[in-house]
């Protein structure tokens, strides 16, 4: 493709490793409760579980048959069973309901609770509760990272983020920082950290904690830099329409775990289908990246490409025929899959998409992202709600609105949510509750009431405790600024030129060159500045919390200097492929790699979701 | 130096030596004479309790403690009960066993440290003789009874009594008995006249030692090697029989002459040896009895204590202290007399070598000639070792070292590090240490437990000292002493909190490995619960401080460092402490200084209990939140007046919260709930729960227009919502006639394109086209366009001279309609 490619980009690090590890121990914990036994398994870990071990390993290791966890009475007769889930307090009453029904129906058997990727205490005081700390046994599977694919891992754990950042429960942050301990001991050591945000901050000093507990071993470094993100620094990416290829397979089909299942209107038979996305995939790699109006052109230019190929066929004598077949029509044959696999993918992403209603959503958004012609986005957004499109796409539109807008007028407050509430039902107070606690939906307050609070906080920041208690609910107290960070950061380009989405120039190609993401512009910045020094305005302006630390080993950073061009971004609360999409751009103009380490893959209607309170 | 094997004792095939180890340091004056002595093994403490028999309230008995070399350590009068007898633990700790069976456990500088009982009866009964044995599983105590009844402890920090079985025939005590350990079992085996009986943990068994015929009387002292492989058992006609101690096999058995039975037997042998010999005691002679008929016998002036070691035996009197010991192999090959084996030769070509002569040379070549030369280096070494002359261990070091220079590829490790090892021996053996351990001795017990002994008996720069001599890791070795130290430091009494931890601050710095929070539990455990909270302020894992915090009942200051911690689980920890530790109100108050924890047992109370998240909000006067509850709990309410009630509450709560907006909305819904159950009493419309919207798009669904006006005009619905809504739902149900009065009933709020486009929705193009001419003049050409009819959208088009308009229709020509094309591109042509 016609991008300027740097050719001296530095080769990822392999982290096949990291299946490995997680595989041994669990293997380790099934041996560890001998003999024949039955797994139920956490429905959400069923598809990370499957990229680790699959199901005759885990037959190889004495598990006999498989559940989901259902919260129903079990069915199964073994006398052992064990339980691989999350540590939540809900999953673990449902296990003590049942060890209690077998009690009283005089049934013995042994129980073992596999909490990956750790254990809480919240969840042994259930079981202690319940008496039942002598019967069930419990363990750690520390299965932190799941790589799914060479440039991205996931935590796989979605409900970070409406647990650290609207419920301010702050257990995960631990996990945050022994999954990048786990990096640093097997990657590391990082020579520079830099992160905003306060969880980030939090995760960075957990991580630090674990490295001086634990004895370190001089190796040599295969990741030189971290930076390390809150999503409640940038919401404002992970809310916009996703335009770029991946990006868009996401949002219509949902790719989950790095698999998405296409239905029959993509495979154009009657069965759906479930696909692996990843570099694996030769034609999905060259297309994750582009503009979704290049992608149709490219797919075309690849099937005559494929064509031509197949025609070689002609004029062939036996002999040239046999080694074609041999060696190159199953590479043939199987691109061939794969590229009517995606020309149907994309067929079904245009019917969907290329209406003039998502043709006016994305002229909306741009005016919002803009500042321009708000009130007739205004009356979009109105229309949008009582024609009721779509309940999780009008809340993430009114979410738009807000933060662009630094909250929206009284008047206009009240009026749409009166008119949200009309259409989707009462119980959306309490997610508008929500909306408003994590910021993302507030009412302008009359005269600068804020601010002057702000300083107050402010002042008190410098007293440690008094800043952490300022802290915990200091999204209450947020203000977004994006209009000024927008200036500051030169995100919305000028509108009067034309942008060429097939010859990319910045990351703002990921929005149709209307907005390059905030996220992906501050680790730009920080990069090319070392550090924060000159973006003093623009971290005030997002609440600060920002660090930069250069490792021990920062001396002779200069010599290992391809690992120094790896990059590590983690983001706290979820990332997008638009994000990833972004970065993959970022280091190919800039000669980086960068890797994701994501707490979750997230999206518009998954961070809507995750704030969702009604009661269905 | 031939004067080596001058105190050499042959027996059998073996050599036995007797070296002195120390001239006490202490004066007793009265010798050993009417004490009550224990004397720990590994050159550990000796203990005195003189005059333990007479009691007179005046005179109370005196306890002495000493180091291996007579060095005082304590002394008090003994005030407690009767002791019957002293022992030391395997961690240096000082038992009295009493007579009404209580065990007092004292420390080595006689500090009490705690008592236990060895059973209820025994108070009554009392204990007529007792002894405190080791085995792996650490220090055990065995006594016997008045009622004749054996009572065991095998590991007295894990107390666990054994009533041994009853011994039958036995009255009062045995003539003499022994704890053994076998097979993981602690036995005890007893002489009763001629009887011989082994106690286990459910049965008395009588048995025979093999090859002990009966004409050898009845047995009067038994003794158990320090390994509890062997046995000597000594009879009343002054028979000695040795062997296994599982009474399989017989060693030998000796007649010493001696109708008396020993003051104390002990055995004597070291590990690996083939040659287990006894050490008897008379009051003037000492005899060793090898397994040869042989023996030897050294005359004693003095009153004696033996001290069975790993290798040997210590020989304790008033004045000094000797260690007897069968002479190591190697030793005795390199220095018995006419010795040539390698190591001999080599020590003896070093010295001709120091004394410049040739004959080093012949010496040395004979070695290498037998290539026996790395052999030879290793017996100097292991030889070094074994002899307590720090003379002798230098030249055969030198030796050593010298032979090593010939030789090339010869690992230097063992050298090096007997070396080492043989300075710290020479420095802890000092008399004013007093750890008169052998090398076998030291190799058994470990580097570790050495330094915990030192560090034990204070001797901390010794020990940090030690460890950076042998390069130990911070945190096994100088860390560790300083953890103790600091410990230690927190109990003194005379020094002000403020010194000490300015003190241990200064030293421990940041050591790795020391955590300040265990230092402070020591101060805390000594009542100094100032001192506590100022050391845990040096602790840099806020983490570590909490649990001690709670224990001081500082649970403020626990929580706030939990949340500082950010480990969440500790918080929680604390957070459930407080809740059973405080009355509600105070622990709602202090979790409100918390947002951290707040939130956190939010979380918890959301899940598992609902009633206290009431009350939480409740006692903030959060209004919000509480008003936020009760909707949530309406919808698991299934009644519906319970729902209305709820909500009711939610809309009192709003109102104090004065959030007006939500107070509305609740009270909407209120409103819509009862409409809803009415309708579906009347018309079993199913409509309860649904939102208002969907209320009303049902409503139409069914028909029931008038209600649904209602709704309309009840709930201020927008204009155009409703025209929305009820364009879709008259669409839908094709009711085309209802749909153009409607249409008619006013002037339409959402504009005419939009009943186009909802016909087109339904494939009705005919009605669409009823609309088209309705449409604002602005979006009359889309309106065409969305008919499909080409001509009216270009005519339109070209009315409104529109450049971008006429493009759009254009687009949607095919090349069949080139009339059109013409007309719309003269138009457009016209324009420009």
């Amino acid at each position: 493709m016609a991008h300027s490619v740097r050719r001296d980009c530095p080769e990822l690090p392999d982290f096949f490793l990291l299946k490995r590890l997680a595989r041994d121990q669990l293997i380790y914990l099934l041996e560890q409760l001998p003999g024949k036994k039955d797994l139920f398994i956490e429905p959400d870990l069923m598809s990370p579980l499957d990229r680790i071990a699959n199901v005759s390993t885990l037959k190889q290791h004495e598990v006999d048959k498989l559940y989901k966890v259902e919260y129903k009475p079990v069915l199964s007769t073994s006398d052992q069973l064990c339980f691989l889930i999350r540590p939540r307090i809900q999953t673990v009453k449902w296990i003590c309901d049942v060890a209690n029904a077998d009690k009283a129906a005089g049934k013995c058997r042994r129980y073992k609770i596999i909490f990956t990727p750790q254990k809480f205490y919240a969840c042994e005081a259930v079981l202690e509760e319940q008496g039942l700390i002598g019967d069930v046994t419990t363990d750690e599977w520390s299965f932190y990272l799941l790589p799914l694919d060479e440039d991205i891992i996931s935590l796989e754990l979605p409900e970070f983020f409406r647990d650290n950042f609207l419920a301010g429960d702050q257990r995960w942050v631990r996990t945050a920082g022994s999954a990048l301990h786990l990096l640093h001991s097997l990657y590391g050591p990082f020579s520079k950290v830099y992160g905003i945000g306060r969880c980030s901050k939090m995760a960075y000093e957990s991580w630090r904690e674990q490295v001086e507990e634990g004895e370190q071993r001089a190796q040599h470094a295969e990741i030189g830099k971290v930076f390390l993100i809150d999503r409640d620094v940038d919401f404002v990416t992970p809310l916009c329409s996703q335009v770029v290829y991946e990006g868009l397979v996401d949002d219509i089909f949902r790719i989950k775990c790095g698999c998405v299942e296409f239905g029959p209107e993509v495979t154009s038979s009657d069965k759906s289908m479930k696909v692996m996305l990843n570099s694996q995939d030769k034609v999905f790699n060259e297309i994750r990246n582009e503009h979704f109006s290049n992608v149709f052109g490219f797919l075309s230019q690849k099937a005559r490409n494929l064509q031509t190929a197949y025609d070689k066929r002609r004029g062939m004598d036996i002999k040239q025929m046999k080694t074609f077949v041999s060696e190159e029509l199953k590479g043939l044959k199987q691109e061939h899959r794969l590229l009517s696999m995606h020309i149907g993918a994309s067929e079904a992403i245009m019917k969907k998409k290329t209406k003039q209603d998502f043709q006016e959503l994305l002229k909306t958004e741009h005016s919002l992202l803009e500042g321009f012609e708000i009130r007739e986005s205004i009356s979009f957004i109105e229309e949008h709600i009582n024609r009721q499109v779509s309940m999780i796409e009008s809340l993430r539109l009114l979410c738009l609105l807000s933060i662009t807008e630094n909250g929206l007028l009284p008047k206009d407050y009240r009026s749409l949510k009166a008119q949200y509430l009309q259409s989707y039902g009462v119980d959306h107070l309490l997610t508008f509750a929500n909306l408003r606690q994590l910021g993302l939906l507030v009412e302008q307050q009359p005269g600068e009431t804020l601010t002057v609070m702000e300083s107050k906080v402010g002042k008190l920041v410098n007293d440690k405790t008094a800043g952490k208690l300022s802290d915990a609910f200091s999204s209450l107290a947020r203000k977004s600024n994006f209009r000024a960070l927008s200036r500051k950061l030169n995100l919305v380009p000028k509108s009067d030129e034309e942008y060429d989405l097939r010859v990319p120039r910045d990351m703002a190609y990921i929005f149709s060159g209307a907005y390059v993401p905030l996220s992906c512009k501050l680790i730009e910045q920080v990069l090319e500045r070392d550090g924060w020094t000159g973006l003093e305005e623009v971290t005030r302006l997002l609440n600060g919390h920002e660090f930069a630390v250069t490792g021990s080993n920062g001396a002779d950073s200069k010599a290992k200097n391809d690992a120094q061009r790896i990059v590590l971004v983690m983001f706290l609360g979820g990332c997008t492929f638009s994000e990833i999409s972004a970065l993959r751009f970022l280091g190919r103009e800039r000669g980086y790699k960068f890797i994701v380490v994501t707490t979750a893959i997230t999206s518009s209607s998954r961070l809507i979701e995750a704030l969702l309170d009604n009661h269905v | 130096m031939a004067f080596i094997t001058a105190n050499w004792n042959p027996l059998g095939e073996a050599f036995y030596r007797k070296m002195e180890l120390y001239e006490m340091c202490w004066s007793l004056g009265d010798g050993l004479r009417d004490c009550l002595v224990a004397a720990a093994p590994y050159g550990g403490p000796i203990a005195l309790l003189r005059e333990p028999h007479r009691r007179s309230p005046s005179s109370r008995p005196q306890l002495e403690i000493y180091s291996a070399s007579g060095v005082a350590i304590a002394s008090f009068p003994w005030k407690s009960g009767p002791v019957v007898q002293l022992g030391w633990t395997v961690s240096d700790e000082l038992l009295f066993i009493q007579e009404d069976g209580s065990v007092l456990i004292y420390d080595v500088f006689g500090s009490f440290k705690r008592h236990f009982s060895m059973g209820q009866e025994v108070v009554q009964s009392q204990v007529l003789e007792a002894k405190v044995f080791h085995s792996p599983y650490g220090t055990g105590v065995a006594i016997v009874t008045g009622s004749s009844r054996f009572i065991l402890a095998t590991n007295i920090d894990d107390l666990k009594l054994r009533r041994l079985p009853e011994v039958p025939g036995l009255q009062g005590t045995p003539s003499c008995w022994v704890v053994l350990t076998q097979d993981r079992q602690t036995k005890v085996l007893l002489s009763n006249g001629p009887e011989l009986y082994i106690l286990d943990n459910t049965s008395c068994t009588a048995v025979c030692p093999p090859g002990l015929g009966p004409q050898a009387g009845s047995i009067v002292h038994m003794s158990v090697s320090f390994s509890y492989k062997y046995l000597a058992l000594f009879t009343d006609t002054g028979h000695l029989w040795t062997g296994s101690s599982h009474l399989q096999d017989k060693l030998i058995e000796v007649d010493t002459k001696k109708t008396t039975p020993p003051k104390q037997m002990v055995w004597c042998r070291r590990p690996k040896s083939q040659q287990p010999s006894v050490v008897l005691m008379w009051d003037k002679l000492l005899m060793v009895a090898g397994v040869c008929q042989d023996n030897i016998q050294f005359p004693i002036e003095d009153l004696c204590v033996l001290v069975g070691e790993l290798d040997g035996v210590r020989i304790i009197s008033s004045t000094n202290q000797e260690l007897l010991q069968e002479v190591p192999l190697v030793c005795q090959e390199i220095f018995k007399i006419a010795s040539m084996a390698p190591g001999a030769l080599l020590l003896e070509a070093h010295r001709e070598y120091e004394k410049s002569s040739q004959k080093a040379d012949e010496y040395l070549r004979e070695i290498k000639e037998q290539s026996m030369l790395g052999e030879a280096v290793r017996q100097c070494v292991e030889a070094a070792g074994h002899e307590y002359d720090s003379n002798t261990q230098k030249s055969l070091l030198r030796a050593a070292s010298f032979g090593k220079c010939f030789l090339t590829d010869f690992s230097p490790d063992p050298f090096v590090s007997t070396c080492r090892e043989l300075r710290v021996l020479n420095g802890v053996r000092e008399s004013s240490v007093g750890l008169p351990l052998t090398h076998t001795q030291f190799k058994q017990m470990t580097l570790q437990v050495l330094i915990d002994r030192l560090v034990y008996r204070q001797f901390y720069p010794l020990a940090i000292e030690i460890c950076r001599y042998l390069k130990i890791p911070d945190y096994q070795g100088v860390s560790r002493v300083l953890k103790h130290w600091a410990s230690c430091k927190v109990q003194q009494k005379d020094l002000t909190d403020e010194a000490i931890a300015r003190a241990v601050c200064v030293k421990v710095g940041d050591s790795p490995g020391v955590s300040y929070s265990h230092i402070a539990a020591k101060a805390y455990e000594c009542g100094r619960t100032e001192l506590a909270i100022k050391l845990l302020d040096f602790e840099a894992r806020s983490g570590e401080q909490v649990p001690l915090l709670l224990k001081m009942k500082r649970s403020q200051l626990a929580l706030s460092k939990a949340v500082e911690s950010g480990d969440t689980d500790l918080v929680y920890t604390v957070v459930t402490y407080l809740k059973n530790e405080m009355n509600r109100g105070d622990f709602f108050m202090t979790l409100r200084n918390q947002p951290v924890a707040l939130s956190l047992y939010r979380q918890f109370c959301k899940l598992q209990e609902q009633e206290t998240l009431k009350d939480l909000y409740n006692q903030d006067d959060d209004h919000q939140e509480l008003a936020n509850y009760h909707v949530t709990a309406s919808y698991r309410e299934k009644r519906l007046d319970s729902r209305l009630s709820l909500l009711q509450s939610a809309v009192d709560e709003y109102n104090k919260a004065k959030n007006e907006f939500s107070a509305k909305a609740t009270e909407d819904e209120m409103r819509l709930l009862r409409f809803q159950r009415k309708l579906d009493d009347e018309k079993g419309a199913g409509l309860l729960g649904l939102s208002l919207q969907a209320t009303m798009e049902a409503l139409l669904a069914l028909g029931l227009h008038k209600q649904a006006e209602q709704l309309y005009r009840d709930f201020k619905v927008p204009d155009k919502r409703y025209w929305w809504l009820k364009l879709k739902s008259l669409a839908e149900k094709e009711e085309w006639d209802e749909l153009e009065k409607f249409s008619k009933s006013k002037k339409s709020p959402i504009g005419y394109l939009a009943f186009v486009d909802v016909c087109m929705k339904s494939n009705n193009k005919y009605e669409a086209k009823k609309y088209v001419s309705k449409v604002t003049p602005e979006q009359r050409v889309k309106a065409h366009l969305a008919v499909s009819d080409l001509e009216g959208a270009a005519d339109a088009a070209i009315e409104r001279k529109n450049e971008s308009e006429m493009g759009a229709v254009l687009a949607r020509c095919s090349a069949s309609d080139h009339l059109l094309i013409d007309r719309l591109n003269r138009a457009a042509a016209a324009k420009k």
